[in-house]
């Protein structure tokens, strides 16, 4: 028996970890932020890409590494614990697991060995099937698409699209499809970029086994919600560990702030709500690798539980780093925000717990 | 990642099962403790409690690594089956082996620091469940502030003579001994001057007054002891050795408060209970409101267990390190456990208020009951806020708080 990260998930992780506090320290967030650095931001996302993590669930024998959701996670909490402006839970994890799930031999060779060998990139818009607001509809006939998409996650220098309609059938489009319009939303989280997609009379490649039931779309969206778990953990980590090393700094009354009791139980509090989300995290994602009888019930808990706990964090760390928490220069807000958005996506906590109740017949 | 526990132990799970279908419904003559929030199935032989103690030690599922001539199994520790022993006793409904301070926190600190006559004389009759003991640390003036105690013992002619009050000493009233935290050092500084002491209940000069706590059961007692005389060999440790002693227990009483297994199960009868209860004829488990909190309620029970699997993991692997989420377990396990049996009461309305014999009542009152316990066990144990003192200094090196002058 053995619970928790191997030592290669471990090595990998750290990889990625370095690679951001040398590539992507505060000020280059704060400028990619601020719009004013795209090629940076590129630079940022190629260099993860040749760390692999575009390949790290696509099958050996379309090009990828052929690892494991858990490894994917290790990945995705040191994006969210250095606030990554990249693209990866869309692009690498819900895209390949759909496409994996639902295509054919020839769509899974041709889109997985595209994606392993970097030649294709995707955005994912599944927001109809997730919780579909304003009434935006897509309508998917034969093999045109029609209607509206929001948030649509990792939609930068992307070459394609998912979309699926409220019944979980999923397609693909060509982003520069000339039927296909986005519109860039502005989001609290600059560290990423979300649009809405207009497709108009578009054509579409229809995932063949999505036709017929909606077991891809559920098993991306579990993924999804798992990973962007693992991403508020890292940044809830990150928030815990910026409140502690500013505690025993910052002096008021003649002592550190950090030996008041009021900012040791906050502290604390956070520690102990954090602590048991990696195991949760972990046990989540190992039930999506090897137990599928309780991946969806756990991928939906993962999702509810981390998300409250972060936004828990969010405002205690926030509140320990005093009047410099709340500002722009000290930089706490990326962290806070990324949580707060992670929180929204592919589902908030209330509309999971719904799922999750009826997961289990009630 | 690896949730198996190895084909070694398929046999041995096989072997608990037939175990539990042979003891199904067992049941004790002499008035058991049983754990709250727990059924078990009574139908079955009815035996003393000692004798089932033996009967579980005999086979290795219980005291497993503790010597033969101490009174255990004498063999080799396995959490792994330890494991699969709770679990499977669990599902079938068969009581587990005894528990307590005695069994707890006594033997292990014995086997640990306690002199060869010492174990003879009382590992075995406290295995048995013969020899039941409380602990007497906590004073009027010394609770969190544990080490400022000041129950005197001195030496006196080959006997210690034992002056002063123990409080919220948990069953005194039934204990055959105590394991006591006594001042022995007057001169020598707080921590310095504690000795541990094991006092036989019965001596002349001890009274004990059971204290009534919330639950309007005597959980704990005030214990008197006026010129109370024991043997000098009667010290765990040396002399001002005491507080080390202590301390080697205190992690095994933390450890045994929270079981996130009988927590689960809790979870799953809120669930059985919502099925079959109504209000204004809507099912509580159909009602958005009270389906929202369970949902979330479960999530944070099912993060705290996989929690315990990871610690769990770290004690059969060696390059993992838990510190935290060991830290944490008693913080943690206590306010989910208490925030689960409040959320029952909240979703029964006023019939969850029922206590006692009261008509109406559900599950005897187990709910309420168990909603209350653990408050105190918030509180016992060492209480949540210091807990939280514990986790920031120790776990996260935030500073201590500097020396106050005594007021
Ligand atoms: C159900 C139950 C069973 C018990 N069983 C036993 C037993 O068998 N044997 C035994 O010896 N004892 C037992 N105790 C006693 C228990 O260990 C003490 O109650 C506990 O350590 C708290 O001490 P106190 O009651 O004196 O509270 P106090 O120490 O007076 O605490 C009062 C309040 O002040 C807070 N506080 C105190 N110091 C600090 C600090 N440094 N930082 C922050 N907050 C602080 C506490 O958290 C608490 O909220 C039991 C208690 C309960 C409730």
């Amino acid at each position: 028996m053995y619970f928790g990260l191997s030592d290669d998930q471990i090595f990998f992780q750290e990889n990625v970890s370095k690679f951001l506090a040398d590539q992507a320290s505060l000020d280059v967030i704060k400028l990619i932020s601020d719009g004013g650095n795209d090629t940076k931001k590129a630079d940022i996302q190629r260099g993860l890409i040749n760390l692999g993590i575009n390949g790290l669930l696509i099958p050996e024998k379309y090009g990828g590494l052929g690892l494991d959701l858990l490894f994917a996670t290790a990945v995705s909490q040191s994006l969210g614990s250095g606030v990554a402006p990249v693209s990866f839970t869309g692009s690498y994890v819900m895209a390949p697991i759909a496409i994996n799930e639902g295509g054919n031999d020839g769509q899974k060779s041709k889109y997985l060995s595209g994606i392993a060998d970097n030649a294709i990139k995707f955005g994912v818009a599944f927001t109809e099937y997730v919780g579909s607001r304003e009434n935006a509809h897509i309508s998917i006939n034969n093999d045109r698409v029609s209607g509206s998409a929001l948030f649509t996650l990792d939609i930068e220098e992307s070459t394609h699209l998912l979309v699926s309609n409220q019944n979980g059938k999923i397609g693909i489009v060509e982003t520069n499809h000339k039927g296909v319009e986005v519109i860039k939303l502005t989001t609290i989280d600059k560290t990423r970029n979300f649009s809405e997609i207009l497709f108009n009379d578009v054509d579409i490649d229809i995932l063949e086994k999505t036709i017929s039931n909606d077991v891809a779309i559920k098993k991306s969206i579990d993924a999804g919600r798992i990973i962007l778990s693992a991403d508020s953990i890292g940044a809830s980590q990150t928030l815990i560990d910026k409140a502690v090393e500013y505690s025993k700094e910052r002096k008021q009354f003649g002592r550190f702030i950090g030996s008041f009791q009021a900012v040791k139980h906050m502290c604390a509090e956070m520690t102990a709500d954090l602590e048991p989300c990696y195991a949760l995290l972990w046990h989540a994602a190992h039930a999506f690798d090897s137990m599928p009888d309780e991946a969806r019930l756990m991928a939906c808990q993962t999702k509810s539980h981390t998300s409250e706990v972060a936004k828990v964090i969010a405002k205690k760390a926030t509140e320990v780093h005093g009047g410099m928490g709340f500002t722009d220069l000290m930089g706490i807000h990326y962290w806070f925000k990324r949580i707060g958005l992670n929180r929204q996506l592919l589902g908030s906590p209330e509309l999971i717990r719904e799922e999750a109740a009826k997961i289990q017949g009630f | 990642m690896d949730l198996s526990y190895g084909p070694e132990y398929k046999n041995f799970k096989k072997e608990i099962q037939d175990f539990c279908n042979d003891w199904k419904g067992v049941n004790f003559s002499d008035g058991v403790q049983i754990s709250l929030g727990q059924s078990f199935d009574n139908k079955g032989k009815t035996i003393t409690r000692t004798e089932w103690q033996s009967i579980l030690i005999e086979r290795g599922y219980f005291a497993r690594s503790i010597p033969k001539e101490y009174g255990g199994y004498g063999g080799e520790a396995d959490i792994i089956k330890s494991r699969i022993i709770a679990s499977e006793f669990s599902n079938a409904e068969i009581p587990p082996a005894m528990s307590g301070q005695g069994i707890d926190m006594l033997v292990p600190t014995l086997l640990e620091l306690g002199t060869e006559d010492q174990k003879k004389k009382y590992i075995k009759p406290t295995l048995l469940g013969e020899m039941i003991w409380c602990q007497g640390y906590s004073e009027p003036n010394a609770g969190s502030d544990l080490a400022s105690l000041q129950t005197k013992g001195e030496l006196i002619n080959g006997s210690w003579v034992i002056n002063g009050q123990k409080i919220w000493t948990s069953t005194a009233q039934y204990s055959q001994m105590m394991f006591c935290l006594v001042r022995t050092e007057p001169e020598a500084n707080k921590h310095a001057g504690i000795s541990y002491l094991l006092i036989p209940m019965d001596s002349i000069g001890i009274e004990v007054r059971p204290l009534v706590d919330m639950t309007l059961k005597a959980g704990f007692n005030e214990v008197f002891f006026t010129d109370v005389s024991i043997p000098e060999s009667n010290i765990v440790g040396n002399r001002g050795e005491g507080w080390a002693v202590a301390n080697a227990t205190l992690g095994h009483e933390r450890g045994s408060l929270t079981n996130p297994n009988a927590t689960m199960n809790r979870v799953n009868s809120l669930i059985e209970m919502m099925k079959a209860e109504t209000v204004n004829g809507q099912r509580l488990i159909d009602i958005p409101v009270f389906k929202d909190r369970l949902i979330q309620i479960q999530g944070k029970v099912m993060a705290f267990q996989s929690n315990s699997l990871r610690v769990l993991s770290s004690k059969l692997n060696s390059n993992q390190d838990t510190k935290i989420a060991s830290m944490i377990q008693k913080l943690v396990g206590t306010e989910i456990r208490h925030e689960l049996e409040g959320l029952a009461i909240d979703i029964m309305g006023e019939i969850g208020t029922l206590y006692e014999d009261s008509p109406h009542i559900r599950d005897n009152g187990s709910w309420q009951f168990t909603y209350m316990y653990y408050l105190g066990l918030i509180i016992g144990g060492g209480t949540n806020q210091i807990q939280k003192n514990i986790i920031s200094e120790r776990g996260l090196g935030m500073p201590r708080e500097p020396k106050a002058k005594e007021v």
